[in-house]
């Protein structure tokens, strides 16, 4: 122990400023959040004491006997049963807004980059113009969106109008205003994947096309079998991170869809985000959303490790 | 590749004529018209919502509520005019810099020296640690946003700043050390080999040597986390309460409510958001991909 300490001292000294604001900032309310999960704490009932000002303006504190108690398992229950809120339908949908947008992001991605990893007059100009929706703020896409597919004045029912077929109200519908947010998404997230695979392309040994090409490999025979082996580091990465980050892609939904119609198309995080912050703010119900939420994803998460690990990939 | 005959073996060396297979430099005019085709395609989709603003953006009020499309209708600058003049998106605007700003400067302070040390020493508690920075990579907003806020209630800190700064932190500072490891790996060992030779201890070698070489790594890294920053805004619309306390997350949304939204505003608000994000993210965006993927890839 004494020689562990004075062999590791430093490193650990180094360390020490970021694990000190993770336990502060990160573990504590972590606790709190699953602890909470465990309580019928709102906003009526989070004061474990009421303190009223006397006339000689000291405070007196007495217990309050409406405050939040610990209830178990109940929320739980609750959520799972669909006695309170929705969390099989945004599930669904969080399933769905999920597989859709990794599955372009990673689709487009990867095409883009292959065409781009190709040697022409005009790449560099199509390389940045092809990033720029990565330069725009989430909100701030999700509000030029949101106009787009407006029902009135958007643009895409104004070019519908001009062919001659009726303007559709995209938000009236479940699947048609996932859709508008699934587009939005889209569009925002294939440069990062685009850019990831074209680094992990030019990382691969140009020798390897060479000696394929000698033995009369076709363009798909090499795509199958130098490309895609060859990008397997940068995928796994990639895929997983952008899984992580579209399952809790908060600003999109919340400002595109805004839910409508009627809550059909809130995701999990947007529905926990709702429980705990409008109307009578459930901060129980928001703190159960938010650990079933991180739960779904470390199995995930974990599972994805193992698939890789498999077939002899580890990170 | 390895089930391709070895077929050409027991010729003649002038009958090597494998069957003509394309290379990759070599296209037909097809293939050409094809390949830029789909990428003026790509680049028309990428351009034309952040177009599409910018030219709403100067259209007058009465031009952007109309049914019929038009490119140009008697541009003005009436919209700026109102955003910067009638509304409090200044203050909005100053509200976001100064916390980006704060959450950039922390995140890199706190994070700087663990992320060296991650990259260069092997010592109990590695592993976990690196495990702790993917994981608060995964925590949903939704976990920590309800805690905090009853925290920052109890300390009487919502509608502040530093409430702000703080959750931000929480995002921040595990993904500052990430990143930052990604890029410590790139520095050579030996300098602090030599280093130590010189008679620099540890701490020396991060402060003089190392530090001052990850310039560029250290840039990027603060760039991007003022970029989150900016654009955050499930913590600013939930901790913010006062219209002079919001942040342009919080704020942009004031223009454009359920009924009767205020499209000319919005236009103009969203484009001068996203100039200065723009230039800041053109600027780090060479060494981002490479910082944000190289953690995962090395492990």
């Amino acid at each position: 122990m004494r020689k562990s300490f004075d062999k590791h001292w430093y490193a650990w000294a180094m360390v020490l400023p970021t694990v000190v604001v993770l336990s502060v900032l990160v573990f504590a309310p972590l606790v709190q959040g699953v602890y909470q999960s465990f309580t019928d704490v709102n906003e009526s009932n989070q004061r474990s004491e009421i303190c009223k000002k006397t006339l000689g303006g000291d405070e007196v504190c007495t217990p309050n006997p409406k405050a939040s108690k610990f209830v178990g398992l109940d929320n739980y229950v609750d959520v799972l049963t669909g006695e309170q809120g929705h969390f099989w339908l945004q599930f669904t949908n969080t399933i769905v807004w999920t597989v859709a947008c990794v599955t372009f992001h990673y689709g487009l991605g990867l095409g883009l980059a292959v065409m781009l990893n190709r040697r022409f007059r005009g790449r560099s100009f199509y390389r940045v113009a092809l990033i720029v929706p990565w330069a725009v703020p989430a909100f701030v896409a999700a509000f030029a969106w949101r106009w787009i597919f407006d029902q009135q004045f958007g643009i895409f029912n104004g070019v519908l109008k001009a062919v001659g077929m009726d303007p559709v109200a995209w938000f009236d519908h479940r699947w048609s205003a996932l859709f508008t947010a699934i587009c939005a998404n889209i569009w925002l997230g294939v440069p990062f994947m685009m850019v990831a695979i074209l680094g992990g392309l030019q990382s691969i040994s140009a020798d390897l096309y060479e000696a394929a090409e000698m033995d009369g490999a076709s363009p798909w025979q090499r795509f199958r079998n130098i490309t895609l082996p060859g990008l397997r580091p940068v995928s796994s990465t990639v895929i997983l991170l952008g899984t992580i980050w579209t399952f809790n892609m908060f600003p999109i939904i919340y400002f595109v869809t805004r839910g409508q119609p009627a809550g059909q198309t809130e995701i999990l995080v947007t529905g926990a985000y709702r429980a705990g912050f409008e109307g009578i703010r459930d901060y129980s119900l928001a703190a159960t959303y938010g650990v079933l939420i991180l739960s779904i994803l470390i199995v995930y998460a974990s599972v994805y490790k193992r698939m890789l690990s498999k077939q002899g990939e580890v990170f | 590749m390895s089930s391709m005959p070895p077929a050409t073996a027991t010729e003649t060396p002038a009958a090597v004529t494998p069957p003509r297979v394309r290379g990759r430099e070599d296209r037909s005019l097809l293939a050409s018209v094809a390949l830029h085709g789909t990428l003026i395609v790509a680049t028309f989709i990428a351009l034309f919502p952040v177009l599409w603003v910018m030219l709403s953006s100067i259209k007058p009020a009465s031009e952007i509520r109309r049914t019929e499309i038009s490119l140009f209708a008697s541009p003005t600058l009436e919209n700026y005019r109102k955003v910067l003049f009638d509304t409090n998106f200044p203050q909005w605007f100053l509200n976001s810099v100064i916390v980006a700003a704060f959450t950039m400067v922390i995140g890199i302070a706190m994070s700087a020296s663990a992320g060296y040390a991650l990259s260069r020493f092997n010592f109990p508690g590695k592993r976990g640690l690196m495990w702790v920075f993917l994981l608060t990579q995964m925590f949903p907003v939704a976990i920590l946003i309800v805690p905090i806020y009853t925290i920052m209630a109890n300390l009487g800190l919502i509608d502040t700043k530093a409430s702000l700064v703080i959750a931000y932190c929480t995002v921040a500072v595990p993904f500052c050390a990430w990143m930052l490891r990604g890029y410590f790996d790139t520095i050579p060992r030996e300098l602090d080999e030599a280093a130590a030779l010189d008679g620099l201890g540890p701490f020396g070698t991060f402060y003089r040597v190392i530090l001052p070489l990850a310039r560029p790594g250290l840039a990027v890294t603060a760039f991007y986390t003022f970029l989150t920053a900016w654009g955050e805004v499930a913590y600013a619309i939930a901790f913010m309460q006062t219209d002079d306390h919001y942040t342009l997350g919080a704020g942009l949304q004031q223009f454009v409510p359920q009924f009767s939204p205020r499209w000319d505003l919005l236009t103009a608000g969203a484009v001068l958001i996203t100039i200065p994000a723009a230039i800041v993210f053109f600027f780090a965006q060479k060494h981002l991909v490479a910082g944000l993927t190289a953690g995962g890839t090395k492990g």
